[in-house]
């Protein structure tokens, strides 16, 4: 449905819409996370909503990660539609054995008699100069454990539709927001009703000939600017956000690299076992490899911590410039 | 390029030890202000975790530490470094971005360690300092060095699995370790009345067999003397402690906070408990120092700073280069 409110919101704005809706959609529904109330949450996502819903289903805890993870599993099998917030997806790593050990395996483990409706929000990404412990995008740690899905929205519009579906999943859902896109609108305008976008479909941005760009997260909009640049100079870019990678759609992309004959794939996360490496490797066993007249190219954070100085830090993941110079190399030089 | 001239004893012992205990709280706290003002001006990206108002607490603890003591510290962690003897320059160079920066512009504010103090890092997890010093005493134990080591952590890392399975190391293992606790009252925003379901942190470690002691945190003399107590004990193999130091950040947590959880009043109530005036006047009453000395004192402190932030702005920026040299040491190296 066309949207005509024209309402720009931040991805902040629009997990909180997403939130709220689930929220009086459904009892079984509450929030749970460190200053999620009346802090809002570290990036303020949750900013009034403990006025609305009451401090017993918009839950501060105690800094206790992998105590809310568990408690959240064990509310989950009880007939609850818990929403965790670990406040940096670094900590995640603390709730490390309920959400891999627990949460992902419980349903197929068990036969399938019980199942974990739960999902688990957190902050991820560098650019905000809090170095190493605070910077990670962790979506590959994920992806790489059957039992999760993921989801990593590169816009406020897809945050809201899908995390609505990510609520409404009988399974446990990785749902992974950028720091840097918190506090600023979208390219579109973010549907003012409850419209779900489905788990497992990925997005085509553009339509372009000459290149598949695949990338998740922020790097969805930092190619997407390098496309609109390009295409002033002939060069034509599609552009596909997988926006859940796990489960992954791979049908656009083989789509697309069938027609265009090159790839560029595009994550922050460090390159080495890179989530990125799964989409090269489904092309490479697939009949698209066949339609290839490029190597494959691959931009991903380099294999270091986050450091902490602008300068070190910018360095340490792909910036618009990296993908732009990666986009024209590709398609200049192989004809 | 350090001169570490710490002296260690009680701040009431003489006067030298007086003005050093001033001197360091005073450090502290310019230091903290120099960074809120670096922040200010823009010069400084990332965040802050000022600890104005607390600086008693880390001063008290290191006064009763040798050189070779260990300490690991956390996100709000200027202070334990300072009191342990760390560079000023250094410590500003570090938050700037520059190459002489502690860790070469790649860790910041929270990551900041100094071998030469033994200083084991600061750290951005809340409680991951605390194993780690657990570590650091095991290792003491092991090779028998005598030296202690204090985990520096806030109210909210008691809440931690990680304090809790490192506690029952320490105890059950009788290690040279110090569980110091900075209670400021909140974790973020959260209360301790909301996190915890006790009156005293310190009894925390009833169920693990460590003593606790509960210590007003804003004044250094009851500070060092539950420190010097509890590095007694560690040092002569009687296992960890728990000091409980009750004390209060003034500022936001960091940059981002607005201050929702806490009222104006509570604030201005703890700025009467200043641990700065505090200690002068115990110093005054005991006319261990005079007015002009303790000036003198304060005056050594700015200048100090002046100084560190003068080298550090001046100094080379960390360059990109060599980013991926310094993942791994090397081996054999
Ligand atoms: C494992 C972990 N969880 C959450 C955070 C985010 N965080 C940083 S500091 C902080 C509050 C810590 O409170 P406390 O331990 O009392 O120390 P204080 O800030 O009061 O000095 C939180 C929640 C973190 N850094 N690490
Ligand atoms: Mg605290």
């Amino acid at each position: 449905m066309a949207d005509t409110t024209n309402r720009m919101l931040t991805m902040a704005e629009a997990v909180r819409e997403a939130m709220t809706i689930a929220m009086n959609e459904r009892e079984d529904v509450f929030l749970m996370g460190e200053d999620v109330g009346i802090y809002g949450g570290a990036f303020g996502v949750s900013s009034e909503m403990q006025n609305k819903f009451g401090a017993d289903r918009i839950i501060d805890t105690p800094i206790s990660e992998l105590g809310i993870v568990g408690a959240a599993v064990g509310a989950a099998l009880a007939g609850m539609r818990p929403i965790v917030e670990i406040q940096f997806s670094d900590f995640t790593a603390q709730a490390m054995d309920q959400i891999a050990n627990q949460a992902a395996k419980i349903h197929f483990m068990l036969g399938g008699a019980l199942h974990v409706p739960l999902v688990l929000r957190t902050p991820q990404g560098s650019g905000t100069g809090a170095a190493a412990q605070h910077s990670q995008v962790l979506e590959t740690w994920f992806a790489n454990i059957p039992g999760l899905k993921v989801v990593v929205p590169s816009n406020p519009a897809d945050a809201k539709g899908l995390l609505l579906s990510a609520i409404d999943d009988p399974n446990p859902v990785i749902f992974l927001e950028h720091k840097l896109l918190y506090k600023i609108p979208g390219r579109d305008a973010v549907p003012e009703g409850v419209e779900r976008i489905p788990l497992g479909v990925s997005k085509v941005l553009r339509h372009g000939s000459d290149l598949t760009i695949v990338a998740t997260g922020i790097m969805v909009n930092k190619s997407y600017e390098v496309a609109e640049k390009l295409s002033a100079e002939g060069i034509n870019i599609t552009l596909i956000d997988p926006r859940t990678i796990s489960p992954l759609d791979m049908d656009p992309i083989h789509e697309s690299v069938q027609q265009t004959g090159r790839l560029l794939v595009v994550q922050e996360g460090p390159s080495h076992g890179g989530f990125i490496n799964e989409v090269i490797a489904r092309v490479s066993e697939s009949a698209s490899f066949g339609s290839l007249i490029a190597p494959i190219k691959r931009l991903a954070g380099m294999n270091i911590p986050i450091p902490y100085a602008p300068q070190l830090e910018r360095a340490a993941v792909p910036q618009i410039e990296d993908i732009e110079v990666a986009a024209r190399e590709i398609v200049k030089n192989w004809r | 390029m350090t001169t570490i001239q710490l002296l260690k004893g009680h701040p009431l012992s003489s006067k030298e030890h007086a003005s050093h205990a001033l001197l360091y709280m005073w450090k502290i706290r310019k230091f903290e202000e120099a960074v809120e003002d670096l922040f200010g001006r823009g010069m400084m990206h990332g965040t802050m975790h000022l600890s104005i108002g607390q600086e008693a607490s880390p001063t008290g603890m290191c006064l009763a530490l040798d050189l070779a003591d260990q300490i690991t510290s956390t996100h709000r962690g200027h202070g334990h470094c300072i009191a342990k003897g760390a560079d000023l320059t250094r410590m500003i160079a570090e938050l700037l971005g520059k190459k002489i920066g502690y860790c070469g512009g790649r860790g910041g504010s929270m990551h900041i360690a100094d071998v030469e103090t033994g200083n084991l890092g600061a750290n951005g997890v809340v409680g991951g300092g605390i194993p780690i010093a657990v570590g650091a005493g095991l290792a003491s134990k092991l090779q028998k060095k005598g030296t202690v080591a204090v985990s520096f952590f806030g109210d909210g890392a008691m809440n931690e699995g990680a304090f809790h399975e490192a506690a029952n190391l320490a105890a059950i293992w009788k290690l040279p370790v110090i569980f110091f606790c900075e209670n400021n009252h909140y974790g973020m925003s959260s209360s301790t009345e909301k996190a915890f379901a006790i009156e005293k942190l310190a009894d925390r470690g009833l169920g693990y067999g460590i003593p606790g002691v509960t210590v007003d945190g804003n004044n250094v003399v009851e500070v060092y003397e539950a420190a010097e107590a509890a590095v007694a004990r560690a040092r002569n193999g009687e296992g960890p402690t728990i000091i409980e130091a009750i004390t209060y950040r003034w500022k936001g947590h960091s940059r981002s906070d607005k201050n929702l959880y806490r009222t104006k009043e509570e604030i201005e109530e703890w700025k009467h408990k200043d641990p700065l005036p505090r200690f002068i006047s115990i110093v005054l009453e005991k006319g261990l120092l005079s007015q002009d000395e303790i000036d003198a004192v304060q005056q050594q402190a700015h200048d100090q700073i002046v100084h560190a932030v003068n080298e550090a702005v001046k100094a080379e920026s960390a360059e990109p280069s060599g980013l991926l040299d310094a993942v791994f040491k090397k081996v054999g190296a």
